[in-house]
């Protein structure tokens, strides 16, 4: 009987606890959540410090060095913990799209969708897309390996800017941004009600506070590339 | 009215299928869609055809038993509607209708519209119920329900069984399903002795069928002839949190079981 | 009385029959219960609430519905509560009034020990169903709603919502489950009994057909418990589900089993008309609605105006005519057959002048739409969902139709038909109800049948009973089996020109006209040549396509209309020779000379039992008489 292997398989102790969790989509889709809700987390960080762009060079500059030598340490835990978060976020992604993909094998010839949105659809693609996007950005602003123009260590101000006078890095920024906003517009939303958090509502898919968080942060990231392109600043 | 079906055939569950084209004439809009099959296939035996097979009981929206996905949408497009309660007069005349069955691999066809839903059995056997064995119960009104707590468990309770929510859920997810049964007992006094193994065992069960995961598209909701809401989904996942939470819960199991 | 029909009441005071003779019967060793194997076919109130219940014994259990899920069962449907006499309202309800009311409102025809254990179980049904989690209505202070329903002096109806069917048999269904899943219970789902096996005079076990393979099986078991429903579908239209069928109490009457009473069929008088030929199912509308709104008809014939536009004066509010003190609450049967009269009349409503209207107007105008909205609105809208029309602004259409069957297989006190082992509960039997049911009363006695007396009864028959060990490989099983067989390849070779549809509609039609709301002796003699015309032409012409080995859906059908070919022709048969009009069985004939009911109790105050005696021969008609010392025979009057 299935329903008594069940019962047996729930019986052990707390170490497969844990692997019970993580066997389960609904264990594996509350570490997507909590791993999601730490990486906007910190893109809500990084956003307000890349707004400080803004203020002035110097700034920025300061801002950086205070991460990058005042909290040296704290700032390697922070990476310690993003990088664990991006890859259980990714392993949990792909292995819970398999499932889902694996639970229609037969598609339907005619479908009309009634509720999901964009966002929804896209969610794993445009995780690949800001996936790839991060990759490129750390090895543009972080490591300087590709480098658009010059690339001055320590120089925050002057490699983010010199980098969006180029036309082509400014639009990887900016598809990459909707990629998110469209990416958090569901993510944000939907991590609450994973996590069983959310309050019981007459319409179940009204979402005003994460529709707020995605165009802020849509929006705050895009300013500072198209500032820069358009000569705003700098 | 007349309209032209591509109506999905399967002889078998191993067989090949496909789509058949089938002119429906006649067709008064004080049918039900399940009547306007009945004339299909009346008129399919009499040129010596097979008829469509699909499932149907109660025809009054409560059986749950009927259930085709109508032009791409799980019963048809009238919302919070059974397939049974679906009448053609919200269709245009000449329309083209497609008509397939329920997909999933967790609900595999058996014949044309047929599909095999044991599986939703299966997720109850695993712990949806409130163990109450014939004979002990003590009087109903020893039991105080506040009117609140008794309206939300009947509005999840509602759940037909359909299966709509899977067969629209771009992921094959039963998690409204699930939720709705899981909410249904849950907010009761008398589920909360086993609310936490409840929700363990049922979603243990839901991945061994081959249900896919709740991604949150929404559609179920949408699909659903009784409108569950999402939030028993939410709840699920909050009472499942809360269930591994509670370290001896889990072990003490084995006793009970 | 007919040693054949001893119903073994026990003695002693109607109210401690049951304690007594719970104390009396025999006991089964726990350890020995696995080693019993129940068969249980069908899952709804009555079937579910038994299995599990048995299993939760430790019997071996084998349940079988045809739909595809247990949770499907016909029972699903009922939407407008449970009675139980609880007294929770303090209005005075007593186990003794429940009882009283039961049996005056089947007219006399039922056994009053049975009623009074019904009424005595009521009680455990809520208890049980609460501890299930079954979410009835409450009040705002958290104790259990109560309603007063059809007609009722007092509120000891249970409801949840307008589901309360769906509510009970899901908690049914979920223990059933349960049971699954611990492994105690076998259940077969898409699984339709065919015949009934009995060896050395004892009912021992059943041959089914799996409906997706076509595969045809058999199974052994100790005991047999049918909860297959009732037959309404002989009528084609009715408010039952489509698969609702006969079969297995008509295969189980021709291995004879007593039918009794089968001519005790329930006319509903709220239900939406039929819109056309196409028409599959009717819907019911609930009986509450007649506690607000008014039923008329033009005062003349033929008046094709819109209802809006008939003046006042004009309208015949034909029950406040007829019966002043109950007007539009008079019961079932009453108001069904005073439709039937207008539209005889010619005075009907809506296409085809088979309706009249049940105006909401008043109500409206004297209480606001909210008022109305808040008490029905559910209803009203699923009203305009089948109909187009909105009852707000127009009047509804309504009619009767049947609804429910009190007649079916006889069964003593242990709930036991005439074969030994073969025990019948729900809708199946030939029930509590007498010639009448009240509402709310039918899923009352499926739950008490399943839960409550059944576990008993099949306990005292298996540790009284010395069982020889028989498997499937007995003969007998064989022989069914192929007789099964053998039908269904004759159902197919007939390869003939109509669709089994079309004869279910013609039997349908006579049934309705002859059999229906009125009876007569002339339409009854005719109904009975009718029909073996059409069972004969189906025998010869019908066309059923595909064949045995897959899921055929044309083929059950097949099989289940020939066998209400048959059943509606003892239904007639029965009609005819019950000479006096009581309940919901009208004759014509029989009537005070202001058109109500008249019950011969000198002559008719029995069970009439039909038992089988071959194909070429009628069946014998056997008489159980009743007894009523606690509630004396009276005539109803409704004026
Ligand atoms: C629309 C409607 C509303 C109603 N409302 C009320 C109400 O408000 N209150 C009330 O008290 N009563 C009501 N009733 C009556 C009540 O619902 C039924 O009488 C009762 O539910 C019957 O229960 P049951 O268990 O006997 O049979 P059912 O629920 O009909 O179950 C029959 C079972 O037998 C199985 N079966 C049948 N034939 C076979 C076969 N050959 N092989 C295998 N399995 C078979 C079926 O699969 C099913 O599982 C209503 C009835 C209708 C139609
Ligand atoms: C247009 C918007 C963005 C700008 C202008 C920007 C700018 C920068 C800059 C200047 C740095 C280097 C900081 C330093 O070394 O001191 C940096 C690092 C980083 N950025 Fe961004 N960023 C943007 C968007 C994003 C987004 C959307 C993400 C994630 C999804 C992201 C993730 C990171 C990461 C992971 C680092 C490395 C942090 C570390 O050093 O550990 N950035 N960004
Ligand atoms: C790096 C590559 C990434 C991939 C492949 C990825 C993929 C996914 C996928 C497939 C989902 C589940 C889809 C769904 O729930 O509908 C998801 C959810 C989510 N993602 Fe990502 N994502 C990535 C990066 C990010 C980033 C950078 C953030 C935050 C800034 C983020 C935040 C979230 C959130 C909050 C959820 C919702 C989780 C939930 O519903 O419980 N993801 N992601
Ligand atoms: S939740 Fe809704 S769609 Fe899903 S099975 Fe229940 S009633 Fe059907
Ligand atoms: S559609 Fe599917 S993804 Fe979740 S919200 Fe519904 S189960
Ligand atoms: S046939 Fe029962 S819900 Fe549609």
């Amino acid at each position: 009987m299935a329903g008594s292997q069940t019962q047996a398989s729930l019986g052990v102790g707390p170490g497969s606890r844990l692997r019970l969790f993580w066997q389960s989509t609904v264990g594996k889709k509350i570490v997507m959540s909590v791993t999601g809700l730490i990486m906007v987390g910190f893109v809500i960080l990084h956003m307000i410090g890349n707004l400080q762009i803004f203020e002035s060079a110097a700034r920025l500059n300061a801002y950086s060095h205070f991460l990058h030598h005042t909290i040296n340490e704290l700032l390697w835990l922070l990476r310690i913990v993003l990088l664990v978060s991006v890859v259980l976020h990714i392993v949990a992604a792909v292995q819970l799209a398999r499932i889902d993909r694996a639970a229609r094998p037969v598609p339907y010839r005619k479908r009309d969708r009634q509720a999901a949105t964009i966002a929804s659809r896209t969610m794993l693609y445009g995780g690949v897309a800001i996936a790839l996007f991060v990759i490129f950005h750390l090895l543009h602003l972080t490591t300087g390996t590709i480098r658009p123009v010059a690339y001055t260590e320590g120089d925050v101000y002057a490699n983010v800017v010199g980098g969006f006078r180029v036309w082509w890095v400014t639009l990887i920024y900016v598809l990459a941004m909707i990629a998110l906003g469209l990416h958090i517009f569901h993510g944000a939303w939907s991590s609450i009600r994973t996590l069983g958090l959310s309050r019981p509502s007459a319409e179940p898919i009204r979402r005003p506070v994460a529709t707020l968080v995605a165009a802020l942060l849509w929006a705050g990231f895009s300013i500072v590339p198209l500032a820069v392109f358009f000569g705003w600043v700098r | 009215m007349k309209f032209t079906l591509h109506v999905w055939r399967q002889a078998g569950p191993m067989a090949v299928g496909g789509f058949a084209t089938y002119e429906a004439a006649d067709i008064s809009g004080d049918m039900s869609f399940l009547e306007m099959m009945d004339a299909v296939n009346e008129s399919l035996i009499e040129r010596g055809e097979q008829p469509v097979a699909f499932d149907h009981d109660c025809r009054e929206g409560i059986c749950g038993m009927c259930g085709m996905m109508i032009n791409g949408i799980a019963h048809g497009p009238m919302r919070a509607t059974a397939t049974c309660q679906l009448f053609m007069r919200h269709f245009r005349d000449g329309d083209t209708i497609y008509v397939e069955p329920w997909r999933a691999r967790a609900f595999p066809v058996i014949k044309d519209l047929v599909v095999d839903r044991s599986a939703f059995d299966r997720v109850i056997a695993a712990g949806g119920f409130i163990t109450a064995p014939t004979g002990g119960a003590r009087d109903a009104n020893t039991i105080l329900v506040s009117k609140s707590d008794a309206d939300d468990a009947m509005d999840a309770a509602a759940c037909i069984g359909c299966g709509a929510c899977v067969a629209a859920c771009p992921n094959g997810s039963a998690s409204l399903f699930a939720g709705a049964k899981i909410a249904h007992l849950g907010v009761l006094p008398q589920g909360q002795a086993e609310r936490r193994q409840r929700v363990l065992r049922m979603i243990a069960q839901m991945d061994e069928e081959a249900f896919g995961g709740c991604t949150w598209h929404g559609e179920c909701h949408e699909a659903c002839p009784k409108a569950i809401s999402l939030d028993v989904i939410a709840r699920m996942n909050g009472d499942y949190i809360r269930a591994l939470w509670a370290t001896h819960e889990v072990n003490q199991e084995q006793g009970a079981g | 009385m007919s040693a054949r029909l001893d119903a073994r009441v026990p003695d002693g005071p109607i109210a401690d029959k049951w304690d007594r003779h719970k104390f009396e019967m025999k006991l089964v060793n726990p350890a020995n219960k696995r080693k019993h194997t129940v068969l249980v076919v069908g899952s709804g109130l009555a079937g579910a609430s038994a299995a599990a219940s048995l299993a939760e014994l430790g019997y071996q259990v084998k349940c079988f519905c045809f739909q595809d899920s247990p949770r499907r069962a016909h029972s699903i449907a009922a939407q407008g509560g449970i009675n139980a006499a609880k007294n929770y309202q303090n209005d005075g309800d007593s186990i003794y009034r429940l009882f009283y009311d039961t049996v005056k409102g089947g007219d006399f025809r039922s056994r009053e020990a049975n009623v009074y254990r019904l009424a005595q179980m009521s009680l455990n049904i809520i208890d049980q169903c609460v501890a299930q989690g079954v979410p009835f209505a409450r009040e705002y202070g958290g104790l259990l709603a109560n309603r007063s329903f059809g007609g009722a002096q007092v509120s000891r109806t249970f409801y949840a919502r307008g589901q309360t069917g769906q509510q009970l048999l899901l908690g049914a269904y979920q223990a059933l489950e349960r049971q699954v899943g611990l492994g105690r219970l076998t259940m077969f789902p898409r699984t339709e009994m065919l015949d009934l096996v009995v060896i050395d005079g004892r009912a021992r076990g059943i041959v089914v057909r799996d409906l997706v393979t076509g595969a045809v099986t058999s199974h052994s078991a100790d005991v047999v418990v049918l909860a297959t429903g009732g037959y309404g579908n002989v009528f084609y239209l009715s408010t039952n589900a489509r698969g609702s069928n006969c079969t297995a109490i008509w295969r189980a009457y021709k291995r004879g089993a007593g039918f009794a009473n089968p001519c005790f069929t329930q006319i509903h008088p709220t239900c939406i008309p039929q819109s056309g030929e196409h028409q599959s199912k009717l819907t019911l509308m609930s009986e509450s609605l007649r506690n607000d709104g008014r039923v008329w008809v033009p005062k003349s014939k033929g008046d094709a105006r819109p209802p809006n536009q008939v003046p006042e004066a004009e309208r015949d509010y034909y029950l406040e005519r007829k019966y002043p003190s109950f007007g539009n609450l008079s019961p079932r049967d009453i108001a069904s057959r005073a439709a039937k009269e207008v539209c005889d009349e010619g005075r009907g409503v809506g296409p085809g002048g088979r309706g009249v209207y049940l105006d909401f107007a008043d109500a409206i105008k004297r209480l606001g739409e909210q008022t109305i909205r808040e008490r029905y609105g559910n209803l009203f809208e699923m009203y305009e969902r089948i109909t187009d029309e909105n009852p707000y602004r127009v009047p509804m259409r309504i009619y009767p139709a049947v609804h429910y069957t009190m007649g079916g297989l006889w069964v003593d006190y242990n709930l036991m038909s005439t074969i030994p082992g073969l025990h019948v509960a729900g809708e199946a039997n030939f029930s509590d109800h007498g010639a009448n049911r009240l509402g709310a009363s039918a899923l009352m006695q499926g739950l008490a049948d399943g839960y409550f007396v059944i576990p008993y009864t099949v306990g005292d028959y298996i540790g009284s009973t010395k069982l020889e060990r028989v498997d499937e490989s007995h003969a007998a099983f064989k022989d069914v089996e192929r007789g099964v067989a053998e039908r269904t390849a004759t159902l197919l070779a007939i390869d003939g020109t109509r669709t089994v549809d079309s004869f279910h509609r013609e039997l349908g039609k006579v049934m309705w006209e002859y059999c229906g709301m009125a009876r007569n002796e002339k339409g009854l003699t005719y109904a009975l040549e009718k029909i073996p015309q059409i069972r004969d032409e189906f025998w010869r012409n019908v066309d059923v396509p595909g064949s045995a080995a897959e899921l055929n859906q044309a083929l059950e059908k097949a099989g289940r209309v020939a066998d209400f070919l048959e059943l509606g022709e003892l239904i007639c048969r029965d009609a005819l020779e019950r000479r006096e009009s009581c309940g919901a069985h009208f004759r014509e004939e029989f009537q005070t000379p202001d058109g109500e009911a008249l019950r011969d109790d000198a002559h008719c105050a029995h069970v009439a039992v039909w038992q089988y005696r071959g194909e070429h021969q009628p069946p014998e008609r056997l008489q159980e008489p009743l007894e009523f010392e606690h509630v004396h025979l009276s005539q109803r009057s409704y004026k």
